[in-house]
């Protein structure tokens, strides 16, 4: 079902003539009230008058990560504290969290983003959500309850952790849809194995995972463990949570960007040069609506690339495929770009192997030493260390065949490898550089 | 003729082993006999035991990759060529012993040898054919 079938199938031309009339409307506010973006456009020698054309977006200079982080806590906002009615703020793994601000308006945008999404993937008023997106600064739990109250369904907030209730609570009160991270559903299905409790006899029709990168395989796992269909689900809390674009249940191919609240953009990362639709790059966003907290040209750091092609379920909003990988998540092995994305491919093609995997990287000698933690499984546990060994020996082989990159193996036992009830920490890197 | 093994898989870290032996001995389960092959990352940890279904509830509760494995049990003459004699037999036969290892008690004048076979019912055939006493699994946990 389209939630907003007036701006979701709009015609392209309609849709960009209230991209350009909203772009100019963000940049007046934001040049008058974010003395940052004064500076970056004044630096740049290009007054928002000048933008005349969605071409002359790439005019404008970037806003990175870091400038949010030099500008803690408030410093972005384009409002008054007076206007704000809520904070969110990013876990600050990585560095400084970042903290974004939303006025009423913004909340109320956010809502009808998520109702969208969660009706592209396939929720309705009558169906009951089970969120066990975390609910706190976390953008996901509060911005999926919004969204489920705004569809009309009836939202469970569960949030994370405290997971063998969540098993008790998905057995008696039959949620329809989940919504988590991939890995945590992962772990949730373990659990209910545990529990003996089989999916099978669960409610669940479809599934909407975000928050962190996740590859096909990883769909097909989680559909035949949990028996649903799995969707994708985009956003990062600096441009305004989940809700900036969504997989529909119908294609399950590529995410479409509400376009008529964000303009993306896709660039090489190297030198920051547009690339064409179609091409792979870091995408790029815009914010054309939102009030407290506008973001221009923000690079979110994600690999991914933008279709254009009509889509099966009427939506004419451009589609990005799945993210496949983070600039910053990227390693580098002996020269080799490796993404921990393409390392669960090659993983889940091979039968006995658990989706679980960490990524140890070391230097020994000058060299940058790959190693692979995965776990095994009970089916394919043998007797025979001849069996381990050519398990592992297919593991290498096929690692080294599609990355072209050596990695040493090592098995692992069952849940050993830490399973957060967030996101997954995938790669360790000891490397002192 | 068959007996149960239990076969546990072991990462290479420290006190790995002794909680095995620890969660079997809280279940209140004897150890008959045992056999540990490694590598420099793993290693499989093979157990004859008393009472294998605790064993296995007790070892997957602890959080273990479990499985049971069918193996042979047999009487081996305790003198010179006693073993021989039985291995000649088998690879006359073509039956290939993917490992074994010895029981830790004797049987009157005889040891007791687990074998793990690639072709498990011939192997058994042929061994009580040719006159090798088979022991199965209850005497053998009883032992």
């Amino acid at each position: 079902m389209i939630f907003n079938i007036e701006y979701e199938t709009m015609p392209r031309e309609a849709l960009e003539s209230i991209q350009l009339r909203r772009l100019q409307a963000t940049l007046s506010r934001a040049y008058a009230a974010v003395p940052f973006y004064r500076k970056q456009l004044d630096d740049a020698g290009v007054k928002p008058g000048d933008v005349r054309s969605l071409s002359d977006l790439s005019r404008l200079p970037f806003t990175a990560k870091q400038d949010l982080r030099h500008n803690y806590p408030f410093n972005m906002f384009a409002v008054p504290m007076d206007n704000v009615v809520r904070i969110h703020a990013s876990s600050g793994t990585t560095g400084q969290p970042t903290v974004v601000g939303y006025t009423a308006r913004d909340i109320d945008t956010w809502a009808e983003l998520m109702a969208r999404s969660l009706s592209a993937g396939g929720a309705t008023r009558g169906d009951i959500i089970h969120n066990a997106f975390g609910y706190g600064l976390f953008t996901g739990g509060l911005g999926v309850h919004y969204g489920a109250e705004k569809l009309g369904a009836s939202v469970i907030p569960v949030s994370g952790g405290n997971t063998r209730r969540q098993v008790i609570i998905m057995k008696d009160f039959g949620p329809s849809i989940m919504t988590a991270t991939p890995s945590y559903a992962l772990h949730l299905a373990e659990a209910a194995d545990e529990m003996g409790v089989s999916f099978r006899d669960l409610n669940f029709r479809f599934g909407i995972f975000g928050a962190e990168p996740w590859s096909e395989s990883m769909r097909r796992e989680i559909e035949e463990k949990l028996h649903l269909k799995a969707v994708d689900i985009y956003g990062l809390s600096e441009v305004i949570g989940p809700g900036v674009s969504m997989e529909c249940h119908e294609a399950q191919n590529g995410l479409h960007i509400f376009e008529d609240h964000f303009i993306p953009e896709i660039i090489d990362p190297e030198t920051g040069q547009p690339l064409p639709w179609g091409e792979t790059g870091e995408l790029v966003i815009t914010s054309i609506t939102k009030e407290a907290f506008p973001v221009i040209r923000y690079r979110t750091r994600d690999i991914t690339s933008l279709n254009p092609e009509p889509c099966i379920c009427g939506r004419t909003m451009a589609r990005m495929n799945k993210v496949s990988g983070r600039t910053d998540d990227m390693l580098i092995i002996r020269g080799v770009n490796v993404f921990p994305s393409q390392i669960e491919s090659v993983l889940m093609e091979i039968r006995g192997v658990e989706p679980h995997y960490q990524l140890e990287v070391d230097r020994k000698d000058n060299l940058d030493v790959l190693t692979v933690r995965v776990e095994i499984s009970d089916s394919a546990f043998s007797d025979e260390v001849k069996e381990l060994q050519r398990l592992s020996e297919t593991i290498r082989n096929n690692i080294k065949e599609t990355l072209g990159v050596s990695a040493s193996v090592k098995l692992a036992e069952p849940k050993t490898i830490a399973r957060s009830e967030g996101k997954a920490a995938r790669v360790i890197d000891r490397r002192k550089l | 003729m068959q007996a149960q093994q239990i076969s546990i898989f072991l990462e290479n870290k420290a006190g790995r082993l002794s909680e095995v032996t620890g969660i079997l001995s809280d279940a209140g389960v004897n150890i008959r006999a045992l056999s540990l092959a490694d590598t420099s990352d793993f290693g499989v940890l093979r157990l004859i035991v008393d009472d294998n279904e605790k064993a296995e509830s007790a070892l997957k509760q602890g959080g273990f990759t479990v499985k049971t494995t069918p193996v042979v049990a047999a009487l081996v003459n305790d003198r010179p060529g006693g073993l021989h004699g039985i291995l000649d037999l088998l690879t006359r036969n073509g039956i290939n012993v993917e490992y074994m290892y010895a029981f830790v008690q004797q049987s009157g004048d005889n040891a007791v040898m687990i074998f793990r076979f690639d072709k498990i019912d011939e192997a058994a055939r042929i061994l009580s054919e040719n006159g090798a006493e088979i022991i199965d699994g209850d005497r053998l946990y009883a032992m």
